[in-house]
């Protein structure tokens, strides 16, 4: 065991914690603080299901060190909502538009949007397929996913206004 | 699928850096970790330290300087891809950026990991060959710069010794505007390619192709330039015959096989993708408004 | 109003859109210890010794556990026959660790437990495993040849089965035919792949037992075979599915590692915890894999089918964890929803070197969907007759309903198509895609260059397999609505479905409803999750369950506020006097006076409890029936298919909720053009898996694919009182048969057969350059 202390901030908290320098932050995140809406498919950056956002930009947390995360801002799934329990609204549109269905690939799928919808509020739904490409779902055929992607930057626009 | 045990380094200097690589044995360097990781947590690779090198200052960074864009190695990927300087002086970067891995690989990812990692169907070593970059290696007590074509070895092996670091990548521009073009067939979006072309062209007044420059990736053991479909091409105004000459060397290249494709069916997806790139590359340069060479 | 027939949000959402579900790796117990698999690296070899003393000794490892340790806490080393009504083991079973000969690269061989993952996987690497290497069997046509080496040197043939599957005088057919058609043909099926792999955690109880959470399909088989296998009292012994990332087939098996990590945790007097890892699912999980058709049709002069005959050779992989149904699966469903008079076809069911075979998302049923519509294809090419044309000629037609096949299911009943309008889904869907005027925008596309084509597939899908499902309804005295049921969720919204059949019959709403499914301390009974099953079964028995509930409330309430019953009704949550003038009485209320109280009366002639268990039985399956539209564009030049534009038309019976639906159509479609394009788990010669990763084994991802377009027609099945068909495998089963008969369709300049899947660009790249060669050489000839 060769453990760190790590300092960061995850969805708005500070958090401290320690770790073998060899533990994924997908790992750390999970087990160490127990936020284990961040979910693991393939452990070799293919799937897209452990994205979380660190210092804003989504990142596959499989990929990365926890000692990486070293005084960064981490984003998770358990953050998407407001602190009052607001649904985020890709949140709100995937429930509306059946996005999900063993809700495995979920959360990477809502971290990648996030990101994405901040960018390009208005996409075409190729952009969106584009977008999610980085991100497997096995239940969906991705349509549903796509469209729920289409409502929430609708969403996001008509709050932008 | 757990990364094996390791040390864990991070220089905050590039001093520090280097004289942590002069030291250590059985070291990786740890960048954007794309690459990397996967191996790690797939335990192809035992390295006995990570050198992580995400914190050391002055390894960032796109910059003109002269008639050439000099990139960070540490520059993230999704960074050039956005980049203004990148698309206006050099836009065929982003252009194949945009075919490397996915958003959040791209977010991680860098464009000197890319190139010292060196898979052979990667996009960002095949630009590199095409334009005749420059790599700029620092080591303790001194550093050095080598052509593209002098960085790649050989499959997966650069001339990075274990106690150097590359430190940037630096891209002679052509002159403005001309015409670029990068293709590529993978099976997946996002997957990496078959076979890629990348094409730089330029026109003279007399709409000739003036000059030109190939590089295809993901065919061969490396990214391989096509001297002879270049000459074939120069002077001509990319007719079909002089265009079917320049792809009938595609026959010629080095090529290797494995499950996601025999070495023939590669070579023919390389003609496939290069006449796209050549097609659209011309257009481009034909499309441009004309000026001064700079 | 009613909840059933409407598109209702999902009761699972809310939990899992913040991050809450629970999967098995998010449980986390106190003192918890890891476990890691060794595995074997040879597809086949004996092995000579295992040293994993320098693997004891390393930092965190709490054991390293081979086969003779395993033992003392095992009945056998061997698991009993899944899902089977003897359980008992036989020379094909798996073992729960094999200590003395490995069959396929990947079969477990010992067990690391150790403070964390990240160290059992170091101690995992250094155990030292000696194998002497034995004769590899890769090739499932190479298997059952004559001198061929055993797959296991236990088996005295590699041949698992050998079964005829016949109706009819096929000789006689073949004898008047007009036209005999003949082809060999692969189907490759890839594996399961849910997102998250397989998982269990084992919890040592302070009476001796244990509860056990597994990723599993099957929670009730997996209690008998751990209560059989550890010897445990079964008053000791919980097991639960918490959610499940998915199934698609391969969580339907018991497997070593569900066996093997509860021991261990018996053994150590420790909570165990093993999660699948991506590269043990390539190497361990069951895939559903090869099978080799030979088939003859024998058709009259105008395409309608006589009879047809041939074989298959089904590839087993090393280890059959469960009976062959598959293949019979595939053999009985092949002539799908075609009249065929005479049938004779002869399954051969082969050992392997390579992982094991069961099922995957569809089961047998997507292979002989492929076979049959291939070769209804072929006979339309030879004939000279429009592809639909010949299909239509042969569907089985809506007056012949119900319409039994002249084959035994497996309960033993006739397999009789319950109900569906086929040729009518087929003219629907034709109208739909634009089928007639296709071959104008595939001559216009022609012109300049581009390979347009257009496929179709039919298919039709027993579902809601039995013998029952178990269906509890309670109302607690907080009021709380529960429904229990032994059927098993993967992901697909069955606690939706089945709160929306539990509310509309007890006048709540679906979200005020909760489901547990799938714990065996919850329902006593259960079979789980497989064969597109759920909804029909357990949905049917929480139907009349629900049903009983209200009845026994409205009785109780009678009673409490002494009016007939005849003028009470059940809304709201209450039951109330028709019209509304007298005060409700809440299911609460109810649920509290039917508690009891000591020594007080209780009301008469009404059983203690408002609640009511059901198990509907069943022997016969609710066909459901699919008609499938692809249109392709091939790029000659890298042999790349792109799917520009699916139609797909259903019959899935009564919708409970029409969106859940729409949902598993898609997603089954999406699998199946992955089986089509992209899908293909590869092994060399030596058995030695080749794609063991993601960046190998191509899963499609949304920009492959096109929008779907679906439509529905509802023919209530009148085998279940819900009058409904299940929808998990049927978007899979004839979508592969139709993007390939698309590719061929795209391919005809070029005159190419294609009887396989999946093709790969580079398949059919050689496959067009082939065609051209041949096409030049003969331009070239002299006339």
């Amino acid at each position: 065991m060769n453990a760190r202390s790590i300092a960061l901030t995850v969805n708005g908290r500070p958090v401290n914690g320690t770790a073998d320098v060899r533990t994924t932050l997908a790992d750390f995140l999970r087990h160490s603080l127990r936020l284990t809406g961040t979910h693991l498919g393939c452990e070799h950056g293919v799937c897209g299901a452990c994205t979380v956002l660190v210092d804003g930009a989504s990142v596959r947390s499989c990929l990365m060190l926890a000692v990486q995360a070293e005084g960064a801002h981490v984003r998770t799934i358990e953050g998407l909502a407001g602190p009052d329990g607001e649904l985020h609204p890709l949140q709100t549109a995937f429930r509306d538009k059946h996005g999900l269905q063993c809700g495995f690939c979920t959360p990477g799928m809502l971290m990648t949007l996030v990101e994405f919808l901040e960018e390009n509020p208005d996409p075409a739904e190729a952009e969106i397929r584009d977008a999610i490409s980085g991100n497997i779902c096995r239940c969906t055929g991705y349509e549903s996913i796509v469209a729920a992607a289409l409502q929430a930057a609708a969403e996001i626009r008509e709050r932008r206004r | 699928m757990k990364p094996p045990p390791f040390d864990y380094v991070r220089p905050e200097s590039l001093e520090t850096l280097l004289s942590t690589l002069a030291r250590l044995e059985n070291a990786k360097i740890l960048a954007g970790g794309q690459s990397l990781m996967p191996m790690l947590n797939l335990r192809y690779v035992f390295p006995d330290v990570l050198v992580d090198i995400n914190r050391v200052p002055g390894l960032a960074g796109i910059r003109l300087e002269g008639d050439r864009l000099r990139i960070g190695a540490m520059t993230r990927q999704r960074a050039i891809e956005t980049d203004p300087l990148a698309a206006a002086h050099f836009p065929i970067l982003p252009e194949a950026l945009r075919l490397v891995g996915h958003r959040q690989t791209r977010n991680r990812g860098t464009i000197g990991g890319s190139l010292c990692h060196l898979d052979p169907a990667a996009e960002l070593p095949t630009v590199a060959l095409l334009a005749d970059a420059t790599v700029e290696i620092a080591r303790e007590g001194g550093t050095r710069t080598l052509s593209a074509a002098e960085f790649i070895l050989g499959y997966m092996t650069t001339a990075l010794g274990q106690d150097e670091v590359l430190t940037a990548v630096s891209f002679p521009l052509w002159h403005r505007p001309h015409g670029y073009s990068f293709q590529e067939f993978a099976r997946r979006h996002g997957d990496f390619a078959i076979a890629s072309a990348a094409c730089l062209l330029a026109l003279g007044p007399d709409g000739r192709i003036e000059r030109v420059a190939i590089a295809i990736g993901g065919v061969g053991p490396v990214p391989q330039r096509m001297p002879a479909a270049e000459a074939a091409l120069a002077g001509t105004r990319g007719e079909p015959e002089a265009v079917a000459r320049a792809l009938g060397f595609c026959d010629a290249l080095d090529a290797i096989g494995d499950f996601h494709g025999s070495a023939d069916y590669r070579r023919s997806v390389a003609r496939s993708v290069l006449r796209k790139a050549l097609g659209d590359a011309r257009d481009r340069a034909a499309a441009a408004p004309t000026g001064p060479a700079q | 109003m009613r909840a059933v027939g409407r598109s209702v949000p999902r009761i699972e959402d809310p939990a899992l859109l913040v991050g809450k579900g629970r999967y098995v790796d998010d449980i986390a117990l106190p003192g918890t210890l890891h476990a890691a698999f060794v595995r074997s690296a040879s597809a086949h070899a004996r092995i000579a010794a295992i040293d994993t003393a320098a693997a004891a000794g390393m930092p965190g490892v709490h054991a390293v556990l081979t086969a003779a340790d395993l033992r003392p806490v095992l009945r056998s080393l061997r698991l009993p026959l899944g899902a089977s009504p003897t359980s008992s083991e036989n020379s094909s079973t798996p073992f729960v660790l094999n200590g003395h000969e490995a069959a396929y690269v990947g079969e477990p061989i010992a067990l690391v437990v150790a403070d964390t993952r990240y160290e059992a996987e170091d101690a995992a690497g250094a155990v030292f495993v000696d194998y002497e290497p034995l004769p590899v069997v890769a090739d499932a046509r190479r298997a059952v040849e004559a001198g061929t080496p055993a797959v296991r040197t236990e088996l005295a043939s590699n041949l698992l089965n050998r079964m005829m599957v016949a109706f009819g005088d096929v000789d006689e057919a073949f004898a008047k035919a007009t036209h005999v058609v003949a082809d060999e043909l692969w189907q490759h099926r890839g594996c399961g792949h849910p997102l998250e792999g397989r998982g269990v955690l084992a919890e040592t109880r302070p009476d001796g037992g244990l509860c056990v959470w597994s990723s599993t399909q099957m929670p009730h088989d997996l209690f008998h075979t751990l209560a059989g296998m550890l010897g445990l009292d079964e008053n000791c012994l919980r097991v639960v599915t918490p959610d499940v990332g998915g199934g698609f087939g391969p969580k339907y098996c018991i497997y070593p590692e569900e066996l093997a990590v509860p021991a261990a945790a018996l053994l150590l007097g420790r909570n165990v915890k093993w999660i699948e890892d991506r590269r043990e699912n390539f190497l361990s999980a069951v895939q559903e894999r090869d099978q080799y058709w030979s088939l003859e049709v024998a058709t009259d002069g105008d395409g309608r089918i006589l009879g047809m005959r041939g074989r298959l050779i089904h590839d087993q992989g090393a280890y059959a964890p469960k009976a062959v149904n598959l293949p019979y699966n595939s053999a009985s469903a092949v002539t799908g929803p075609y009249v065929v008079p005479a049938f004779a076809v002869e399954v051969l069911i082969a050992h392997t070197n390579k992982v094991p075979v069961s099922s995957v998302r569809g089961a047998g049923y997507p292979q002989a969907a492929f076979a049959m519509e291939r070769m209804i294809d072929l006979v339309a090419a030879r004939l000279g007759i429009d592809r639909v044309a010949v299909r239509a000629r042969n569907l089985i037609p809506p007056e012949k309903m119900p319409y039994t096949k002249p084959l035994k299911a497996r309960s033993g009943a006739g397999i009789v198509y319950d109900s569906g309008d086929y040729p009518a889904c087929q003219a629907e869907a034709l109208a739909a895609a634009g089928w007639h005027d296709f071959p104008r925008r595939q001559a216009e596309a022609l012109a300049q260059g581009r390979h347009l084509g257009i496929g179709i597939a039919n298919a039709v899908k027993g579902t809601g397999r039995g013998p029952f499902e178990s269906g509890v309804v309670r109302v607690a005295p907080s009021g709380r609505v529960s429904v229990f049921t032994g059927a098993t969720a993967m992901g697909q919204g069955l606690a939706t479905a089945l709160a929306q059949i539990c509310a509309d019959e007890l006048g709540v709403r679906p979200e005020e409803v909760g489901v547990i499914a799938g714990d065996t301390a919850f329902a006593q009974f259960g079979l789980g999750g497989f064969a597109s099953r759920q909804l029909v079964t357990a949905g049917s028995s929480v139907h009349i369950a629900a049903k009983a509930v209200a009845a026994k409330a409205i009785r109780a309430a009678s009673t409490m506020l002494d009016l007939p019953e005849a003028e009470l009704e059940l809304a709201g949550g209450e039951v109330r006097g028709r019209g509304g003038s007298n005060r409700g009485i809440s299911l609460a209320e109810i649920a509290t006076r039917l508690r009891g109280a000591p020594g007080y009366a209780f009301p008469a002639e009404i059983e203690p409890g408002l609640e009511a268990s059901i198990q509907w039985k069943t022997d016969a399956l609710a066909y459901a029936n699919a008609c499938h539209v692809a249109e392709v564009e091939v790029d000659i030049e890298t042999g790349h298919v792109g799917v520009s534009h699916y139609i797909a038309l259903h019959d899935s019976g009564r919708l409970i909720n029409p969106m859940i639906v729409d949902g598993q159509i898609k997603g089954g479609i999406a699998h199946g053009i992955g089986n089509a394009l992209y899908e293909l788990m590869g092994y060399d010669e030596e058995g030695q898996p080749l794609t063991t990763t993601f960046a190998d084994y191509l899963l499609v991802t949304a920009p492959e694919l096109p929008r779907f377009e679906t439509l529905y027609r509802e023919t209530p099945s009148p085998i279940n009182p819900l009058g409904a068909k299940g929808v998990g495998e049927a978007g899979t089963i004839p979508a592969a048969a139709a993007i390939i008969s698309a590719v061929e369709d795209a391919l005809r300049p070029f005159g190419v057969r294609i009887s396989q899947t999946p093709v790969t660009p580079e398949f059919l790249f050689n496959l067009i350059s082939k065609a051209r060669a041949k096409q030049r050489a003969e331009r070239e000839m002299p006339a």
